[in-house]
C-alpha cells in the first residue's frame, strides 16, 4: 500500500463547508493512539476592521501537487499514519472553518509536531489565495509564510531573480494596499488573520 | 517613333519580366518566412489569479512567443500587452506547468505559466 493511499487532500468547491468529522474519521485507526487537528477559521476583526468574509481561490492542480509534496515530507520526518488535508474555496463566513489538517499517529509527538509542519508549510506555499472582505473595502492577504520563503524557492534554484525581499519589508507587499471604496486613504496591511 | 514603341516594348517587356522576378523572389521570402515563423515562434497558456487577475480581466489566455524565450520576457510581453500588470509585476512569482520556477526558465510550446501573486492560504 503506497503512502498516497493514507493521505486524503481535498480542495473543496465554492459552497461546500468542511465537514470535520469526515477527515477525523478518515484518519481514524486502531493503531493510532493519536489524532492531532488544526482547524482555521474566519476571525472577525483585522487591525481594527471588521471582516464580512474571507474569499478563496486557487490553482488547483497546482496547489493539490504541493499538498501531497507537503504530506509526502511530513512522513519522511515524522512517524505517522494518516493525513487529511481540506481547503474550501469561494467565501467563508465569520466563525466558519477554512482549512482542516488532521493527522493520526500511534504517539502523540509525531501527530502533534506533524499537523503544525503541515499548515505552516501550507501558508508558505501552496497557490491558493484570500481576499479580506470590509464593509468599505477589501485586500488580497499576503503570508508572511510565503514572502519569507520566496528567496529560499528563488536560492534552491540557483535564480538571479531580483526581486528582493528585505528583512523589513517581508511583511508586506505592493499589492497588499486596502481598496477602500469611500476615501483614498492606502495602508499597507501585514501578515493575515487568522492566528 | 516606332524605336519609341519599341523601345516602349522591351521596357514594358523588361519590366514585365522584372516584375515577375520580383514577384517569385517576394513569393518565395513569404513562403520562407512562414516556414521559419512556424519553426521559431511557439505557443503557450498562461494562468493569472488573485490581484493579476483583476488587473488583466481575465483568468488565462494564450501567448505567442519567440523560441527559446524565458519566462522572464513573458512576463515582460504580458506587462506590453496588459500594463495595469506593472502594479504586482516585482511581487509575483511564476510558476511553469505547476512548479515554481525563475525568471531564466526556458518556455516550450504549450507549456502552462502561472502568475502567482503572493499567496495566502490557510
Amino acid at each position: 500500500m503506497s503512502s498516497e493511499e493514507n493521505n486524503l487532500i481535498e480542495i473543496l468547491e465554492e459552497g461546500h463547508k468542511v465537514d470535520i468529522a469526515k477527515y477525523i474519521d478518515y484518519v481514524t485507526a486502531p493503531q493510532a493512539g493519536a489524532i492531532a487537528t488544526f482547524s482555521g477559521t474566519t476571525r472577525d476583526t483585522f487591525e481594527g476592521k471588521t471582516v464580512m468574509e474571507l474569499r478563496y481561490e486557487a490553482y488547483v492542480p497546482m496547489a493539490t501537487r504541493y499538498l501531497s509534496s507537503i504530506c509526502a515530507s511530513a512522513r519522511s520526518n515524522w512517524d505517522i499514519h494518516k493525513i487529511a488535508v481540506a481547503h474550501r474555496l469561494g467565501p467563508v463566513l465569520v466563525g466558519e472553518t477554512s482549512v482542516f489538517v488532521a493527522v493520526s499517529s500511534v504517539h502523540r509527538g509525531d501527530g502533534l509536531d506533524a499537523c503544525k509542519f503541515l499548515i505552516d508549510e501550507l501558508k508558505a506555499s501552496v497557490p491558493i489565495w484570500k481576499k479580506e472582505v470590509y464593509a468599505n473595502g477589501e485586500v488580497w492577504k499576503e503570508n508572511a509564510e510565503f514572502l519569507e520563503k520566496r528567496l529560499e524557492l528563488a536560492e534552491t534554484r540557483g535564480s538571479l531573480v531580483k526581486k528582493h525581499v528585505a528583512g523589513e519589508h517581508k511583511r508586506s507587499c505592493c499589492g497588499s494596499k486596502v481598496r477602500v471604496q469611500e476615501d483614498e486613504d492606502h495602508t499597507d496591511i501585514a501578515g493575515d488573520n487568522k492566528e | 517613333m516606332i524605336s519609341e514603341i519599341n523601345e516602349r516594348k522591351v521596357l514594358w517587356s523588361g519590366s514585365s519580366l522584372l516584375a515577375m522576378d520580383v514577384t517569385g523572389q517576394a513569393a518565395k521570402k513569404e513562403v520562407s518566412k512562414i516556414v521559419n515563423d512556424e519553426v521559431s515562434s511557439i505557443e503557450i497558456k498562461v494562468l493569472l489569479f488573485a490581484r493579476a487577475r483583476e488587473l488583466t480581466g481575465v483568468p488565462d489566455l494564450k501567448l505567442k512567443m519567440p523560441s527559446g524565450s524565458t519566462t522572464k520576457k513573458c512576463m515582460d510581453e504580458l506587462v506590453i500587452k496588459y500594463p495595469k500588470l506593472e502594479e504586482v509585476r516585482s511581487c509575483v512569482v511564476l510558476a511553469l506547468n505547476e512548479e515554481y520556477t525563475t525568471d531564466s526558465a526556458i518556455v516550450k510550446h504549450r507549456d502552462e505559466l502561472a502568475i502567482i501573486p503572493p499567496i495566502s492560504g490557510g
